[in-house]
């Protein structure tokens, strides 16, 4: 392990100095942190609310989203927000108020999944462009983002965030009791539709760094991580985005020091994450469980 | 008239173009505990739905808390027709009791540590959730909770703004014999003490029959109100249904409607409840 590190020294201080000494490591570091902040609070509604499934069909539509940018000379973001924008529409109208899951319709967005798929393939070869540029479209490209990227990224969050912030407390309300908010006047349908749009606009600005396929990393498991640890809805999103960061940042440090890409540490530190809370968990319910059979709750 | 809470005059309910009742008049008073019977189908929640203000009388008149249903459901505590949370829910009893408070406003929560009306929200929060008994576990999350824990909860959550009506869609459906009678005395409790108008909708009376003010009854496109001895009876109960219907009392009060077409119930969805 230590002759992979190469670089590494004993000296953390010196080698923080050594991660930010070039600009791409500052950018990347920088739209790192903005799109993890992101993921994580947005991730933690969809998570709660259940729309795993949503989440993952704008993700794969964001990749014949920018393949299809890059093959008409448009800005990769232009591909990536125009796909998940259009993708999270077409989503609400399949998913109408009062349908708790898209769970009855998830063959027919299966299907459209594998199409958006096929799609992006196609646009790949039409660009005649070489394997590179595929494997970044799916597996990102953390360490080529732009200055000018990373000002992008930052008002599409903090437009995202500020509307998040503005909707919390009624989305949460929808999200977990739809029957009791719809009566007392929360406009669920409505809520609905604007989280599929913030959801689309997190998956997009993912998409840009992870690419389309290592989006569920920041999207998905770190809020799973941060529900299996607390149930409370506050702590729960402020602990989500804290370990979206810290994969983020952790992944990005180690992959500077090593022969292995970002995207790969990124996902496997919030898969160990996640392993360990759910086996820490298991052993905890195991030895405070009054359940004689102790049977899986 | 100021005492008086729900009335409909000469009221059509239909779902689409499907009447499901007609021609019904209803008077109840402010503090009344009314339990709404009738078989699978009969609008029983299609009634709740009406005074929510969540579907519109095709024919008739109805005035609720002396204004047209939804213009008052901030003084309405509903609680909709569900078996349970599945275990799946991760969410405590108590956030659930909160959202019921002030779910509706927009933004965010401050901690409580912050802001006084944070910490009085909480204050109430565990007021009315002792108020139902449920203070021993209403910081587990609901999931886990056996189904008379959670409709106590539940009845909390109804509570907590102060309502002056509770509407319960058949909160006792999924609960033991035992635990019927024992939410049915808290929700009697409550109706007395607070001045609570409270409707509830129930397969049996039985369990909560020593409980209640009176009863409306829907069958066969109508519906009628009145005490339990006066409308549980066979006389009234077989002009409701258009057909002979006796109704029993055993040895120990409980009475048996006997004659009712009603078809076996895993026949005969529950699409009273129009979810």
């Amino acid at each position: 392990m230590g002759i992979e590190l190469a670089g590494l020294s004993w000296n953390p201080l010196g080698d923080l100095e050594q991660l930010t000494e070039f600009s791409f490591m500052v950018q990347a570091l920088e739209a790192g942190t903005i799109v993890a902040t992101m993921a994580g609070a947005i991730g933690w509604f969809m998570v709660l609310r259940r729309q795993t499934f949503a989440g993952h069909t704008l993700s794969v539509v964001a990749f014949p989203g920018a393949a299809g940018a890059t093959l008409a000379g448009l800005p990769l973001a232009a591909g990536y927000f125009g796909a998940c924008g259009i993708a999270a529409l077409a989503l609400s109208r399949v998913s109408r108020p009062g349908r708790e899951s898209l769970s009855s319709e998830s063959a027919a967005i299966g299907t459209v999944q594998a199409f958006g798929l096929g799609l992006g393939f196609l646009f790949v070869t039409l660009y005649s462009g070489q394997l590179s540029d595929l494997q970044s479209l799916l597996f990102g490209t953390f360490l080529g983002i732009t200055a000018a990227q990373v000002q992008t990224l930052f008002w599409v969050a903090l437009a995202a965030l500020a509307i998040l912030a503005a909707i919390g407390r009624p989305l949460l309300f929808a999200s977990v009791d739809g029957a009791v908010a719809r009566a007392s006047g929360v406009p669920t349908g409505g809520l609905a539709l604007v989280f599929l749009l913030l959801l689309g606009l997190a998956v997009a600005a993912t998409a840009e760094i992870t690419g389309a396929l290592l989006v569920f990393a920041l999207l998905v498991t770190p809020p799973a991580t941060a529900q299996q640890i607390t149930i409370r809805p506050g702590p729960g999103l402020v602990l989500s985005v804290a370990l979206a960061l810290a994969v983020t940042w952790l992944g990005l440090g180690i992959a500077y020091f090593s022969p292995y890409p970002v995207g790969f540490w990124v996902t496997s530190l919030s898969f160990g994450l996640y392993v360990t809370v759910r086996l820490v968990r298991e052993i905890l319910a195991r030895r405070y469980r009054h359940d004689p059979l102790g049977a899986p709750a | 008239m100021s005492t008086q809470a729900i009335r409909l005059d000469g009221a059509t309910a239909r779902r689409g173009a499907r009447p499901v009742w007609s021609g019904v008049d209803l008077s109840v008073r402010q503090g009344e505990f009314v339990a709404v019977l009738g078989p699978n189908g009969s609008g029983k929640s299609t009634l709740l739905h009406i005074l929510l203000g969540l579907l519109a009388l095709g024919e008739g008149t109805a005035t609720v808390l002396g204004g047209r249903p939804g213009s008052v459901s901030a003084r309405i505590g509903y609680l909709p027709q569900r078996r349970s949370f599945d275990a799946g829910t991760r969410v405590r009893g108590l956030d659930l009791v909160r959202l019921g408070l002030d779910g509706t406003r927009w933004g965010f929560p401050l901690p409580a540590a912050l802001s006084p009306r944070a910490r009085a929200a909480a204050h109430r929060v565990d007021e009315v959730v002792e108020l139902v008994g449920a203070s021993a576990y209403a910081r587990r999350p609901i999931g886990a909770l056996s189904g008379g824990e959670q409709q106590r909860l539940l009845i909390a959550q109804a509570l907590v703004r102060r309502p002056r009506m509770l509407l319960l869609d058949e909160p006792l459906d999924s609960l033991d014999l035992s635990n019927q009678g024992a939410v049915a005395a808290l929700v009697q409790r409550i109706c007395k003490t607070e001045g609570v108008t409270v409707l509830l909708v129930a397969h049996d009376v039985n369990p909560i029959l020593p409980y209640l003010d009176r009863v409306i009854y829907f069958a066969g496109g109508g519906g009628v109100e009145g005490t339990p001895r006066e409308v549980i009876t066979g006389p009234t109960l077989s002009r409701l249904y258009g057909v002979p219907v006796e109704v029993l009392e055993t040895s120990d009060g409980r009475l048996v409607v006997v004659g009712t077409p009603e078809p076996p119930a895993h026949h005969h969805p529950r699409h009273d409840h129009g979810h």
